[in-house]
């Protein structure tokens, strides 16, 4: 569409958008020229690369695209989840393969002492150094070193709530010195907290007594008995 | 304009529409609406099928293409089995992973294949929230009557029967795996209203309804211990020549190889079809979603339903151009954020169905009243600061923190300031179509979550999905393994494709691409 024709007063001036500006970005090592402020995953097909490792819900919720990357002339090397960041000049980055951090397998219902059992599962958790690496790795902005020392000292609500943004994208994993994945202890807590540690909701026990007793099984015969006009009018009346 | 001064008539309405209730569309107004504006009337979009079991009915010209297209796998190929199993379940998101738990749970010898990583999926992006009756003003019977008419009558009623009842203990089972749903005071499960919906009976864990299930899930797959294979796309079934479903031939997306599965029974659970792009419409949908099980189920000669109709999510990002398709949950209109056009005015009910409000600012957009971007791309409002004025400062912060989170990765800050956006390609009505157990037209071949259809009719309710997922996933591995204890592998052979490929030469223009299609395109050629 031909800018000029746009009416100018219900249109937001985007300079990028009028004149694509090329900026210059590293992929693993090798520059390119790609438009600014298109996602690193979309750099990535621009420059002619296919991504199949690396590309999952591409809004920001599976962590799929970790991505180390490095700004123009800062030592810094951060994380940032592909499919949700912007390239801009001078940008250096790589996708992180994948890490063969080990998941312990437990059956929930089993668990006897759940607190105690992250030590069996997960040993190495209390071993933490407090680097604080992890922290600085993740890309959802978690505190994750506080996460690990709460999931230690038992605050398993506390850390369910702290990781509810948690993408498992493994940024902190690799980065561990002292070989721990705290994304993994945490889905142990959560869990936990979740199966052992939270209120039984009175209200949906009920109700699934309810539909087993049989409470609504004259509603259903009148409903889907009734002809199409007649559950039309029922529907329609619907507020 | 500056971006903050269109912004500005937004702030400077919001006291005024503030004062104003929109009432719905009555029934007549809203047919006439969706007829002139909601992209399933666009005739020229669509095309009838040429052959096979659904022939001569219409579908869009995107998926038309996909189902008359050509297999990848030669006639001529090895059929002999590197895999032997009691049920394959193909593909790794809500409905694939809950098939596999339940068929594992009753003893049977499971594989689960999937295209990405598992979990990489539709269902870890769900933000809403799953529909589930459980508060004393509520019941299973008006969630059925709510989804009935937000289908437009169309959707089975013995499958939507069989989802609003089973709800309840779905919800009971996802609390024992440990998803921590959102919580009143007294304990009880947090129920929130959602578009369409009469009462409120949303229940949520945050903004990350999906991703929290969808990582429990994943954890329990592994827990169990479920033979998993990743980066393994289906792309053709087998048949033992008598029209039932013997297996399926997976390609390893590392090496490209074909890999054969034979199993007792089959369950498809690969998603919607949000990448086909229908009608150059961006999208929510994750990369795989290509609607692959719909190619694969008509071919071996399921019939498909209701693929004629699909969701546009009112509310699709436009801007900035970084974020075109992604989602805006519509947690913020069920919280009260409003649709404001480019002269500042509200033109709908914010919690009309999906179809009646998207058509209604596609509509305002036609009109003239849209705000355009310069990328040529058209949008109105949604107002999200009125959210924190409403409900107190941080609501947006404490109840959409993802929602936040996304914009401000590009330096908009959607607690201070409106954000633009356009309805986005969400969600595919219909599918294979199945019977109460997820069974399809062809024997032993079940079809599970987005992939099937008939239960929403031809329009789905906001959360109704992720019940769906868990209860036909439920459904159809329970089935699928006790089937299997009681048979013996069938043979293996192609011969329905050979079939399908005889009859494809008669009609020109079809077998042109390759079906599935896997992933979009996005490579850029020089
Ligand atoms: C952004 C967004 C928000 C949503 N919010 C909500 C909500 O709040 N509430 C609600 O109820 N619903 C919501 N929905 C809809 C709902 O999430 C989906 O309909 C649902 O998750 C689909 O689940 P599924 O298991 O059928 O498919 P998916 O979760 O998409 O999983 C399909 C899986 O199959 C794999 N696959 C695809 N093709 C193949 C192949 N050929 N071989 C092997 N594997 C394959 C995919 O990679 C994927 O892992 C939302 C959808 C989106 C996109
Ligand atoms: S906690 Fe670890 S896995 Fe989770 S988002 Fe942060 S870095 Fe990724
Ligand atoms: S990286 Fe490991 S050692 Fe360092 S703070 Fe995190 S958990 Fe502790
Ligand atoms: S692709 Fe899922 S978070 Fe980036």
């Amino acid at each position: 569409m031909d800018v000029k024709e746009f009416d100018k007063n219900v249109a937001i001036d985007q300079d990028e958008a009028l004149r694509p500006k090329m900026v210059t970005v590293e992929i693993a090592g090798k520059k390119h020229e790609v438009p600014e402020g298109i996602t690193v995953i979309k750099a990535l097909w621009y420059t002619g690369q296919e991504v199949i490792r690396g590309a999952g819900c591409l809004g920001g919720y599976c962590g799929a695209c970790a991505t180390y990357y490095r700004t123009k002339d800062d030592p810094k090397v951060r994380t940032c989840l592909a499919c949700s960041t912007a390239v801009e000049d001078g940008m250096s980055f790589t996708m992180v393969p994948p890490f063969p951090a080990r998941k312990a397998t437990y059956q929930l219902s089993e668990l006897k002492d759940p607190k105690q059992d992250l030590f069996n599962l997960y040993p190495e958790t209390p071993l933490c150094r407090n680097c604080n690496a992890c922290t600085e790795a993740c890309p959802q902005g978690i505190d994750v070193r506080d996460g690990v020392w709460r999931a230690v000292f038992g605050d398993f609500k506390a850390v369910s709530e702290m990781f509810m943004d948690c993408v498992m994208c493994g940024l902190c994993v690799p980065v561990c010195i002292a070989d721990i994945a705290p994304n993994l202890v945490a889905v142990y807590a959560s869990r936990v907290q979740g199966a052992f540690f939270t209120e039984k909701p009175n209200r949906l026990h009920e109700r699934i007594e309810e539909i087993r007793q049989g409470k609504y099984d004259q509603e259903w015969d009148k409903i889907l008995t009734m002809n199409e006009q007649q559950i039309k009018d029922v529907c329609a009346a619907i507020k | 304009m500056k971006l903050e001064a269109l912004q500005g008539l937004v702030h400077k309405t919001r006291d005024a529409r503030r004062q104003q209730t929109i009432p719905k569309f009555p029934p007549n107004e809203r047919d006439t609406l969706i007829k002139k504006y909601h992209p399933d009337s666009r005739e020229n979009a669509y095309r009838p099928i040429k052959f096979g079991p659904n022939a001569g009915e219409l579908t869009v010209r995107e998926l038309a293409a996909l189902l008359e297209g050509d297999s990848p796998v030669p006639a001529d190929l090895d059929l002999t089995p590197t895999y032997s199993v009691d049920v394959l379940v193909i593909g790794g998101g809500g409905a694939g992973s809950a098939a596999a738990l339940h068929a594992h749970a009753q003893g049977a010898k499971v594989l689960l294949a999937t295209k990405l990583r598992l979990g990489d999926s539709n269902t870890v992006m769900a933000q809403g929230g799953i529909q589930i009756a459980i508060t004393s003003e509520d019941s299973p019977v008006q969630h059925f009557l709510d989804t009935l008419k937000g289908g437009h009558m169309k959707n089975d009623h013995t499958l939507l029967k069989t989802m609003v009842e089973e709800g309840p203990s779905i919800a009971k089972w996802l609390l024992d795996l440990g998803v921590l749903f959102d919580r009143d005071p007294d304990g009880n499960l947090h129920v929130k209203k959602g578009g369409g919906s009469s009462k409120p009976r949303l229940l949520t864990c945050s903004d990350y309804t999906g991703l929290e299930i969808m990582r429990v899930l994943k954890d329990e797959v592994l827990n169990q211990q479920i033979q998993l294979l990743e980066f393994s796309a289906a792309v053709e079934l087998l048949s033992d020549g008598d029209g039932t479903c013997t297996g399926a031939i997976l390609q390893d997306l590392d090496n490209k190889r074909f890999v054969v599965v034979a199993a007792k029974a089959v369950i498809l659970a690969t998603g919607g079809i949000g990448r086909l792009h229908i009608q150059g419409f961006p999208t929510s949908n994750h990369y795989g979603a290509t609607g692959d099980a719909l190619p694969m189920a008509y071919r071996i000669g399921a019939k498909l339903l209701q693929i004629d109709t699909f969701q546009y999510h009112p509310t699709g990002a436009v801007y900035p151009e970084q974020l075109v398709g992604a989602l805006v949950t519509e947690g913020i209109r069920s919280e009260g954020g409003h649709l404001v056009n480019a002269n500042g005015e509200r033109f709908v009910n914010e919690l009309d169905t999906r179809d009646v409000v998207s058509s209604s600012i596609i509509r305002e957009c036609e009109e003239g009243r849209g705000v355009r971007t310069t990328t040529g791309r058209l949008g109105v409002w949604l107002d999200t600061p009125l959210l924190d004025i409403e409900h107190g400062p941080r609501t947006l912060e404490k109840h959409f923190p993802a929602m936040v989170r996304q914009f401000k990765r590009y330096g908009l800050d959607i607690t201070k300031d409106p954000v633009l956006i356009y309805p986005t390609l969400h969600y595919q009505n219909g599918g294979v179509q199945i019977d109460v157990n997820g069974e399809s037209g062809v024997r032993h071949l079940f079809v599970a979550g987005e992939a099937s259809g008939g239960l929403h009719g031809r329009n789905r309710l906001m959360g109704n999905s992720l019940l769906d997922l868990m209860v036909f996933g439920k459904r159809a591995g329970t089935t699928a393994a006790e089937r299997a204890k009681a048979m013996k592998h069938g043979k293996l052979t192609l011969e329905h494709l050979t079939r399908f490929r005889a009859e494809a030469r008669k009609h020109s223009g079809a077998l042109a691409v390759r079906s599935p299609m896997l992933f979009p395109d996005y490579v850029r050629k020089e």
